[in-house]
Order: C-alpha cells, then sequence, then structure tokens
C-alpha cells in the first residue's frame, strides 16, 4: 500500500509546480493552465484523504466533484475573457493589459 | 516495494515532470498538450485511490472538455504571439522561490502533522462508492445544497462566458 | 463442457499451472497472464478490423450498385491482406514544418481510443473483461482520447486543411457527447448501476422497447461521434479533401481508416450492449460463451450495418446546421426525455412489469411526437420567412 505521506507530497510538488506557471507565465491562457494544475493537487489530496480516512463518510469526493465544477467555470469565463480581451487589444501577454495603470 | 508503489511512483514522476513541462514549455500548444498528459496522470493517481468515479470524471471533464476548451483558445489567440520571445517573466527566479518556499512550507506542514502515518483500511466489500456518492449529492441531509449551487455556479459560468465572448457586431 | 462454460477461466488455470511449474511467483505469473489476455484480444480485434475492411466494401459497392471487391481470393477476400501490404510498403511522408512528436502521436491515439473501449465490453456471463462500475462514463472517457487525437493530428500537420477539419470534427464531438451520454443515463435508470456488464444483466426486457426514443437519439449522436456521414465534418472530402488525416500516408493514415471502422463497429455492439440486450438471447447465452459471444457479434453487425446504411445512403449536413440540430434539438429532447423517463421510472417503480414497459414505451412516442411536432412548427415559420423575401425580391 501506498503511503499517505507520498501522496500528499505529490499533490504538494504538483501545486507548487502550477504556483510557480501562475506567477511566472507571460501568456494569460498559460496561467490559466497553472491554475488547473493547482486544482488537479487540490483534488488528489482530497480524493486520498477519502482513502484514508473513513471510507464510508463520502465527503471528499463530493468536494472532489464540487472542484471539478468550480473548474470548469473558471476555464470557461476565464477563457471566454482571455478571447474577448484578444479581440478588443490583439495580445493574451498578461503584462501588456495594464489599461488601469497610468 | 509492492507493486502500488512501483506504479505509483512512475505514474508521479511522470506527472510532475508533464506539469514542469507545462509551465516551462516555449510552445503554448505544447503546454496544453503536456497538461493533458499530467490531468491523465491525477486520472491514474485517482484510480489508485479506488476513486474510480473521479478517475474516469477527470478524463471526461478534464481532457474531454477544460483541455479542449485550452487548446481552442491557444489556437484562437495566436496571431500576435507565434512562441518567439520569452515565455516567462523576467522576474520568474523570484517566482521560482515564492514556489520552492510554498513547497517547504507544505512539507513540514506533511511532516508535522501526526496523521501521516495513517494506514488506509480496505474498502468494505459491500461498499458501493458511486452510489453513495450519488446518494450524498442529493440527498438534504448530505450535500444538496453544494450540488444546487455548483449547477447554479455553472449556469452563470455559461451564460457570462457566452455574454463576454459573444462577438458583438 | 466448462471450457465451454467458462473458457477464459479454464485458459487462465491452465496457464498458471505451466508458470507456476516454471517456478514463476503467483503475482508474476498473474501479470503475465493479464497481458497475454490483453494481447490475444486485441490482435483477434485487429483481425476482425480486417475483416471489416472487406464488410465495410462490400456493402458500400452493394449501396451503389457495384460488386466491389472481387478479384483476389473468393468474393475479394484476400484483397484487405493486399491492402494492407500496400499500406505498409507505401512511403511514410512527414511534412514540412509538422510538429513530429505529435504528428506521430496522432494515429497510435486514435486506434487506443478505439480498443480501450473494448475494455468494458462484456462478451459473454463469464468473460466481462473489466466489470468497471462507472462503465458508461468510461465509454465518453473514452471518446475524449479519441477528439484529442484529431486535434493533435489536425494541428500537428502544419495544413489549414487539416486544421479546419479538425476544429469542426471536435466542435461536433464535443456537443454530441451531451445527448450521447444523457442517453446513456437512460440504461443506467432502468438498470440501477452505470456498468455496462450490469445493465446487460438486468436486461429481462430490451430497452429498446422501454425507450426506443433513447435508442434513436443514441445511434444519431454515435455516428456523430465517429465522424461518419451524415456527420463527417472532420474529413469532408469535397470541401477539405480529406479533412484532419490529409497528410497522413501508408500505415499511419490506416490506423486512422482501421480505427474509424472498429470503431463504428465498437458503437453498434454498444448499442446492442444499451438497448438490445447485450449477449441475452432467451437464455441462449448460458448455453456456452463462445455463442453468447457469437450472439453478441450478430448484433453488433445489425447495428454496424445501420450505422453504414445511414451513412451511404443520407448527404452530408452543413456544419452550423448540423451544430444548430444539437444544441437546438437532439440536446432539448434528450434532457426532457432523461427527465420523463427518472420520472416514469418513480410513478411506475411498483406497477406490474407490462404496465412499467408499456407506460415507458407510450411516454417515449409521445415525446417523439411532441417533439417532432414542435421542429415542424418551427421549420415551417422558419421557411415561411425565407419564403416571403423571396417573394418580394422579384418585383
Amino acid at each position: 500500500m501506498v503511503p499517505l505521506s507520498w501522496y500528499l507530497i505529490f499533490s504538494a510538488a504538483l501545486f507548487s509546480v502550477g504556483l510557480f506557471g501562475v506567477l511566472t507565465r507571460r501568456n494569460a491562457v498559460a496561467i490559466l493552465l497553472g491554475v488547473e494544475l493547482m486544482l488537479n493537487s487540490v483534488n488528489v489530496n482530497l480524493a486520498a484523504f477519502w482513502r484514508y480516512g473513513n471510507v464510508t463518510d463520502i465527503a471528499g469526493q463530493v468536494f472532489a466533484i464540487i472542484v471539478f465544477a468550480v473548474a470548469a467555470a473558471e476555464v470557461s469565463v476565464g477563457l471566454a475573457l482571455v478571447i474577448s480581451i484578444y479581440r478588443k487589444r490583439n495580445t493574451v501577454i498578461a503584462d501588456d493589459l495594464d489599461m488601469l495603470k497610468f | 516495494m509492492t507493486v502500488d508503489q512501483v506504479i505509483f511512483l512512475a505514474v508521479a514522476l511522470l506527472t510532475l515532470f508533464a506539469a514542469l513541462r507545462v509551465v516551462t514549455t516555449g510552445n503554448i500548444v505544447h503546454a496544453a498538450f503536456w497538461l493533458i498528459a499530467a490531468l491523465f496522470g491525477v486520472a491514474v493517481i485517482f484510480a489508485l485511490l479506488n476513486a474510480s468515479f473521479l478517475a474516469v470524471v477527470q478524463v471526461v471533464v478534464y481532457i474531454g472538455a477544460i483541455a479542449m476548451l485550452f487548446i481552442f483558445a491557444v489556437m484562437l489567440t495566436r496571431k500576435e504571439m507565434r512562441d518567439r520571445g520569452p515565455q516567462l517573466n523576467p522576474n520568474w527566479r523570484f517566482g521560482a522561490l515564492l514556489a520552492a518556499v510554498a513547497f517547504g512550507g507544505l512539507l513540514l506542514i506533511v511532516n508535522g502533522w501526526s496523521g501521516v502515518t495513517k494506514t488506509a483500511s480496505a474498502v468494505p466489500s459491500d461498499f458501493d462508492a458511486v452510489s453513495a456518492l450519488g446518494n450524498a449529492l442529493v440527498s438534504p441531509d448530505a450535500y444538496v445544497l453544494p450540488f444546487e449551487v455548483a449547477s447554479v455556479l455553472l449556469v452563470a459560468a455559461l451564460i457570462g462566458a457566452v455574454y463576454v465572448a459573444f462577438n458583438q457586431k | 463442457m466448462d471450457f465451454l462454460k467458462d473458457p477464459l477461466k479454464v485458459a487462465a488455470d491452465w496457464l498458471l499451472g505451466i508458470f507456476a511449474g516454471w517456478g514463476m511467483a503467483e503475482l508474476w505469473a498473474d501479470i503475465l497472464i493479464a497481458f497475454l489476455g490483453i494481447f490475444v484480444l486485441i490482435a483477434l480485434l485487429m483481425l476482425l478490423d480486417i475483416l471489416l475492411v472487406w464488410i465495410e466494401r462490400k456493402v458500400v459497392s452493394r449501396f451503389q450498385s457495384r460488386i466491389g471487391p472481387n478479384r483476389l481470393g473468393p468474393f475479394g477476400l484476400i484483397q484487405p491482406f493486399a491492402d494492407i501490404i500496400k499500406l505498409l510498403i507505401k512511403e511514410d511522408t512527414t511534412p514540412e514544418g509538422a510538429d513530429r512528436a505529435l504528428y506521430n502521436l496522432a494515429p497510435i491515439l486514435s486506434m487506443m481510443a478505439v480498443l480501450i473501449l473494448w475494455a468494458v465490453m462484456p462478451l459473454a456471463p463469464t468473460i466481462l473483461n473489466v466489470d468497471l462500475n462507472v462503465g458508461v462514463l468510461y465509454i465518453i472517457a473514452a471518446g475524449a482520447i479519441g477528439t484529442l487525437s484529431i486535434i493533435m493530428a489536425g494541428w500537428s500537420s502544419n495544413n489549414k486543411y487539416s486544421l479546419i477539419g479538425a476544429f469542426r470534427e471536435a466542435a461536433v464531438m464535443l456537443s454530441f457527447e451531451i445527448p450521447m451520454l444523457t442517453m446513456m443515463l437512460i440504461p443506467t435508470i432502468f438498470a440501477g448501476s452505470m456498468g455496462v456488464a450490469a445493465i446487460t444483466q438486468a436486461q429481462d426486457v430490451w430497452y429498446f422497447f422501454l425507450a426506443p426514443l433513447a435508442a434513436v437519439i443514441f445511434l444519431v449522436a454515435a455516428i456523430a461521434e465517429l465522424g461518419r456521414s451524415p456527420f463527417d465534418m472532420g474529413e469532408a472530402e469535397s470541401e477539405l479533401v480529406s479533412g484532419y488525416n490529409i497528410e497522413y500516408s501508408g500505415m499511419k493514415f490506416g490506423m486512422f481508416y482501421a480505427g474509424e471502422l472498429l470503431h463504428a463497429f465498437t458503437f453498434g455492439g454498444f448499442w446492442a450492449i444499451l438497448f438490445f440486450g447485450g449477449y441475452r438471447f432467451f437464455g441462449l447465452e448460458q448455453v456456452s460463451a463462445f455463442l453468447a459471444i457469437a450472439i453478441l457479434f450478430f448484433k453488433a453487425f445489425i447495428g454496424y450495418w445501420i450505422i453504414m446504411w445511414i451513412k451511404y445512403t443520407l448527404l452530408r449536413i452543413r456544419i452550423d446546421h448540423m451544430l444548430a440540430f444539437n444544441w437546438k434539438f437532439l440536446t432539448p429532447v434528450a434532457f426532457t426525455l432523461l427527465m420523463t423517463t427518472a420520472f416514469m421510472n418513480a410513478l411506475l417503480a411498483d406497477a406490474p412489469s407490462w404496465l412499467y414497459v408499456g407506460g415507458m414505451f407510450l411516454s417515449n412516442v409521445l415525446l417523439a411526437w411532441a417533439a417532432l411536432e414542435t421542429a415542424r412548427y418551427y421549420s415551417r415559420r422558419e421557411r415561411e420567412k425565407v419564403e416571403g423575401t423571396q417573394k418580394v425580391a422579384p418585383t
């Protein structure tokens, strides 16, 4: 049997990689890719805690399903925003979107 | 080492490698395809955790819908950005440091937590996780409210996405 | 007698005995036997695939008043082997500027998306392959990999036609997945399980008689998912030359082609399993596992034949009409049908079986009639709008 700590370390590593992507990427779509990785790492944790806790208590899986729904909503709105910005300003580089800055 | 552990290690390393490629590769289309590889890896991890429903939903929702959306979005927004120039911020070292600190902090928390040595009990043979999950999602004593909130969120996202991306002439 | 009932177990036990005789640990022997089983299944499927090429060519030529392959061997049976030799010795080209890794990966994924479907195919009461309790969702997940392979092929070829073809095909597959999944939930409601094997075992009455509308919608969505005419947007020959696989030659193209044929046959099989009782036929399946497989294949071939019949009879639909047909007609009907079925299932839970079947059948027929009438009303209004402007124009 795989120890619980392995899952937790794996998920922490995945989260950090996603965080790195969110912080450093210039392309807005690539930033969203990083967010997906972070959401996935959370799901790994939820599933692992469900499996290693009380199996008959299904809460971990329910939370993971809610995360799926939130991820789908986030991606659809996020990508719609990116495409809309691209139409207006012809760029998807996050640094160039500084209209609010003086 | 048991078979489970070998499979876990192989899948986890491949997934992390794919995740690293997602955040570092210069070609955004490749990044989207590497994301699919990473999501597959996570689906296998779900399968290892006996969460078969989550594993299959991961493939259906993430790879079938979300990753496809990403690929569409990448290909629709590529006029300006033919993968030339740097893909990372000039201050990417700071980002890497922050990510490393976050990883270290999470490791510390895992290390300091007493429940980490917990072992998994076998799944009872008469326990059907899929039907338990289905019942929990629609039962008023359990999670019907979050479930409904999630569906309202999805409808709102659907309408919002159509409104935002709609091309007003 | 045991071998006829459960050939797989007998073979596995025999192999285990041999491997144990060689001093192999039981764990490794089990893994080796599982791999051997997968290998044999895939090898047989590939053989079937070669036969399907011949069947497809024969059937299409009959539809078009031709004879089809008839030179090599009896009834042209050797022809597909000649085709394979031709594909194998053809020059394997990679277009300039193609993304090599993705370009080579796409045909493999395309074939894989079909082959992994067979992992959940219950072939006989004793040969269930993998009895997954989320089998229905697994079928959709395999379809997602198929979409992925098409996008990959279209993008990596570095060709505008293939990219347009891939975009169209992906849009179609993503949209038609929704009514397909919804229709798969209807057998799930009847059987009370998402497992494909459990759905087969629960079918004392074919689900076609409980939900004929669901069976029809499933078939339509499956044809769109397969990318076959009248929904063959991905490779619309008259517009896109050959669509997403335009740049592929030799066996790489052969993988797409063979994958498509096997996919069609597989969906014929799933149609049979979900709505026509799978391997069950008046208790005949209990006699022998081989008979059960033969029954399933017979039903699958009928489904495959219907898919071919539609393919070679109807013309291609325009892409916007097709997506409008899905989003404005098929999906609402599918959702209404799902709600009606769930409601009727709760209402008739304690009813005798004749009332249950009759009620379900009538509700389906009624819903189909209402949907068609609504569609007719709207299309007539639309037509009048168009014709009205046309009448004004000449004067």
